[in-house]
This record gives structure tokens, C-alpha cells and sequence, in this order.
């Protein structure tokens, strides 16, 4: 993540994308175009040491830095069709599984799946719980989800098979926006609990 | 004055060459499926290389033109008419305002592309024209054309290239594109789980020939082969994945990934095929086969090169006889 946040900064002539992930950052580069600039020499070779270079700096230098988002999740049963299923499965009172899901800080990892998918961790243990075993074929966009250790929400109506516990009234994808992502890899998010009526106060603004 | 959709095809978008620098947040680049024919039926018609194009899928619009229009198409050839008569294909040609372009069967490829001279007015969205379907944004308002849809050209249309009868006429000139398609091998690099594959999969994955199933689109292209085997039991952790992965399936079977792909996966990436040859892989329809052969990342890098500089050749000749010609007129 320092990695990523150093080489987003610098810019490296002929990178398109770079995608951090969990364990992993990759780079995407016009390849074309850079053979172009390079005749004769190894394109690879070339961003190969490039990357050696900047991961020595990193090291050195570098000082993460991450926005800190709040996200509201109303944790109603009307809206978390999972919630008293994985409530039941660890013997937890539904209150204790929203204790556990809004006490950590969460870190996004990666952002992938579906455009503003953020995939955050780690999820407490005691409500962690593998995804359903046949999937949905829609989950409303800002549905809140658990797969194993990681929690996520939903930026756009889609498929999925996460465990539901909530919703929250903020959207996390708007293509109208300048920025049309509300997360962004290496943010700090944590959860708040908020009544169904809130949720509603919210939705509409 | 514009182009206008009389009637819908199967999927016809407004792209580009895509949308780069946002894949970090998960919106994936898009963009025409084959680079090489966008680049070409812009060259034809004296565009720059990635100005934005129609993508048609077969079946394909019927367009009235509202307009005299310089145009090209390039990549598939699905049998092209102007009110009935054949249009050739690889070739500029300008037709008569009220003219109808209609197709008729698929002859050869998946996608023909049409461009305009000036390019076509689009929404554009994170700094490209690529119609991204699933956030519903740039292109044609985010969409598929449909019926009665109008598009326009971004800049004044050549007057004086047609004869007082003729409803089109193509320029005097074409672009040979078929040795930039590969019929039957492409070429792949190692991927990072390569190593993950069994001695015999690997065998079976060079020797074997490999189809284009039917659940195949714009996101990837399921290949049927033999299964392949690999030694990766656990799962893997999600890391990005692009344009050209080749990820292995739990059932064994390959998907490659195109234009739409989601930015990150979690299967086993066996490779990735090269480059230089996505644009012929973009032409292959379902039920066609192919092989794979292995080359190294600096062969893959060569192989490009080359091809990039055939078909820079080739936009500049495009470029230099289209400039003549309107001088001439």
C-alpha cells in the first residue's frame, strides 16, 4: 500500500493503472508506447528495475497516509436479510453482532468486483461466516456484507453471495460525481449503527 | 446533422481505447474489443487513432444517414450495404445524405466498427468515450444504441467526394488488415500460477485445441478444451487481473479475460495471451477454435513492436492518400 501511494505520486512515464490488492500491487503500462520510447531495450526490464528502485524508497521514506471515513449502517432486520441467520449460527444476540461489526477500524485492502467494491478486514472472529452457497441474483446497492474476514458494501444493485447484516443510506458509486467512489484503497473506515428512521432521513439528502 | 438508428442491433456502443486510471477503484478500462480495427477504420477516415467509434455485434443497426458522410468500417466484415448495393470494407467511402446502411450475414470476425471523419460525438466519462454498461455512463448516454437514437459527427463533413448520382462511393483505396489477424495459434506468456499446472496439463494445454464456447462477451471468453489439472488446492488471494489473463476455472477449463473484465480475480492465472494478438482473438466468434503456444516476455514485447510499426505504416499511408484526395477535390 506505502508502494502504491509513493508511485501514485510520482507517475511514472507510460503506467496506466496501478491496482494495489492484498498482498499484491500491479501495474498496467502502454506497452506500445513505451517500446516506442525504449527501441531496442526490454520494456519489462526497464519497469522491472523501476519498481526495485522505488520499493527501496519506499522503505526509507515513506509514511502511509489514509483518509478516515465513517459509513452509517442500519443494522434493521428489514434490510439485513442475513442478520438473525448468522446471528444464530455464532449464539450471538443480534445486538453483540453489531457490537463486533461496528467496533474495529477497517482498512480496504482492495477495491474490485464491481466498480467502488471495497473489500475491507479483517471482520472479528466470532462473526466471521463463509459466503451463501448459491448466490443472490440481486443485492440492493449499499447492502452491507461479511465473506469470511472481510466486510463490504455494495455500490451498485448486483449478484452477489455475501452474508447481508445491513444497508447503508450513503452511496458508495456515483458516476456523476468528480470522484464517483466514496472509498479509495488503504482509507480507514469504521461503522456506526444508525435506527431505521435515520436511515430514512438520510436516504433522502 | 447526424447518423440515426432505424433499427436496433443485438449490442452496438460507442467505444474508445478505453479507460485508464481508475482501475484502482475497481471501474475497469473497456473500450473497443479490437484495438486494431478501431485504429484502422479511424485511419481510414484521417482520425486520430482512438477517437470514438460504433462497435457492432451481429445482428447490426440499420443507419439512415441524415448527413453526407465520410466513413470506414474495419475489423468484421458482415456484409455491408448502402440501399441494397454492397459497401466494401477497409475502405473510406462517403455516403449520400438519406442513403440506408443496413447488413446483411456474418461473412467473417465478431465486430465490425464504424468511424466518421471527426469521430463521433459521445459523453464522455473519466476522460474516455467508452460506454460503460453496467454504471450506465459515457458513449451514447451510457447505453446501447437503440431505434431512433442520432449520432453526430465531432467535426464538418468533406463536401464535393460524390459524383451528382452516386448514392456512396468508395475512395480508391484500402487497408490490407488480414496479416494483422491470427487464423489459429495465439501466443501466450507465463502467468504466476503457470507452475501450478501439471506436467501433462501443460502438454494438453500446448497441444490441444481450444473453443470458444457460447458464454462468451465482452468480460472474457470461456475456451472448451480438455480439462487442465493444476496443484493450486487452496484458494488463492485476489490480486488484479487484465485484458488477455488466462485464469483457470475449478472445473478445469480456461477463461480469457477482454475488455470488460472485472479488475480483480482470485483463479489461478495460467497466463496471459500477448498483446499483438487480442485483436484476433476479439474477431472470433463462439464454436471457432484455436491453440496456444507459450513465447517469452521479450519475444511477446518484439512480437508487438513489430506489429505496432506495420500498422503505424499503415495509418500513415491511410493519413497521406486521404490528404491528397481532399486536396484533389
Amino acid at each position: 500500500m506505502a508502494l502504491y501511494q509513493y508511485l501514485c505520486e510520482r507517475k511514472i512515464t507510460g503506467v496506466l493503472d496501478l491496482i494495489p490488492a492484498y498482498t499484491s500491487l500491479t501495474i498496467v503500462y502502454d506497452l506500445a508506447a513505451m517500446i516506442k520510447k525504449n527501441p531496442g531495450q526490454s520494456v519489462y526490464a526497464i519497469m522491472e528495475s523501476q519498481l526495485q528502485e522505488a520499493a527501496r524508497s519506499v522503505e526509507i521514506h515513506t509514511v502511509m497516509v489514509s483518509n478516515k471515513v465513517t459509513i452509517p449502517v442500519c443494522y434493521d432486520l428489514s434490510l439485513a436479510p442475513d442478520l438473525s441467520e448468522l446471528a444464530a449460527l455464532h449464539q450471538l444476540t443480534i445486538e453483540e453482532v453489531i457490537q463486533l461489526h461496528t467496533s474495529p477500524t477497517y482498512r480496504v485492502y482492495m477495491i474490485g468486483f464491481l466498480p467502488g467494491f471495497a473489500y475491507m478486514g479483517s471482520v472479528a472472529e466470532r462473526i466471521r461466516t463463509a459466503r451463501k452457497s448459491s448466490p443472490r441474483t440481486k443485492v440492493p446497492a449499499g447492502s452491507v456484507g461479511i465473506a469470511g474476514e472481510q466486510t463490504g458494501i455494495y455500490p451498485l444493485d448486483s449478484p452477489g453471495g455475501w452474508q447481508l447484516i445491513g444497508q447503508t443510506p450513503l452511496p458508495l458509486f456515483d458516476a456523476t460525481r468528480t470522484d464517483p467512489c466514496l472509498l479509495q484503497p488503504g482509507d480507514e473506515v469504521k461503522f456506526c449503527s444508525i435506527s431505521l428512521t435515520e436511515y430514512h432521513q438520510l436516504k433522502k439528502t | 446533422m447526424s447518423i440515426q438508428v432505424i433499427k436496433a442491433g443485438i449490442l452496438d456502443t460507442v467505444q474508445d481505447a478505453g479507460r485508464y486510471g481508475y482501475q484502482q477503484l475497481g471501474i475497469n478500462p473497456g473500450g473497443v474489443m479490437d484495438r486494431t480495427a478501431m485504429r484502422m477504420a479511424n485511419a481510414l477516415v484521417g482520425n486520430e487513432a482512438g477517437a470514438p467509434v460504433i462497435e457492432m455485434h451481429f445482428p447490426a443497426a440499420e443507419m439512415l444517414f441524415e448527413e453526407t458522410m465520410l466513413v470506414a468500417l474495419s475489423g468484421a466484415d458482415f456484409s455491408p450495404r448502402i440501399n441494397g448495393e454492397e459497401m466494401p470494407v477497409h475502405k473510406p467511402v462517403c455516403v449520400r445524405e438519406g442513403a440506408i446502411l443496413s447488413f446483411g450475414k456474418q461473412i467473417k470476425g465478431a465486430r465490425t466498427y464504424l468511424a466518421v471523419k471527426g469521430g463521433w460525438k459521445a459523453d464522455n466519462w473519466l476522460h474516455s468515450y467508452s460506454t460503460h454498461l453496467t454504471v450506465k455512463a459515457g458513449g451514447q448516454a451510457g447505453r446501447a444504441l437503440g431505434k431512433t437514437d442520432r449520432l453526430f459527427p465531432q467535426q464538418l463533413q468533406p463536401y464535393g467526394l460524390l459524383n451528382k448520382e452516386s448514392i456512396f462511393e468508395a475512395l480508391p483505396w484500402q487497408a490490407a488488415v488480414s496479416a494483422f489477424y491470427q487464423e489459429r495459434s495465439l501466443r501466450m506468456i507465463q502467468g504466476y500460477e503457470f507452475d501450478t499446472l501439471t506436467p501433462a496439463a501443460k502438454e494438453i494445454l500446448f497441444s490441444s485445441s481450444f473453443t470458444i464456447s457460447r458464454e462468451s462477451n465482452r468480460m472474457g471468453y470461456r475456451l472448451q478444451g480438455p480439462p487442465l489439472l493444476t496443484t493450486q488446492t487452496t484458494e488463492l488471494i485476489s490480486t488484479a487481473v487484465t485484458r488477455g489473463t488466462l485464469q483457470l476455472l475449478p472445473d478445469g477449463q480456461l477463461i480469457v479475460l477482454m475488455a470488460d473484465h472485472q479488475t480483480t480475480g482470485g483463479y489461478p492465472r495460467v497466463g496471459h495471451l500477448i498483446s499483438a494478438d487480442l485483436a484476433s482473438l476479439a474477431q472470433k466468434n463462439a464454436g471457432e477454435p484455436f491453440s496456444v503456444s507459450v513465447v517469452s516476455v521479450q519475444e511477446a514485447e518484439n512480437i508487438l513492436h513489430r506489429q505496432e510499426m506495420d500498422l503505424q505504416q499503415l495509418q500513415n499511408a491511410c493519413n497521406f492518400r486521404l490528404a491528397q484526395y481532399l486536396l484533389g477535390v
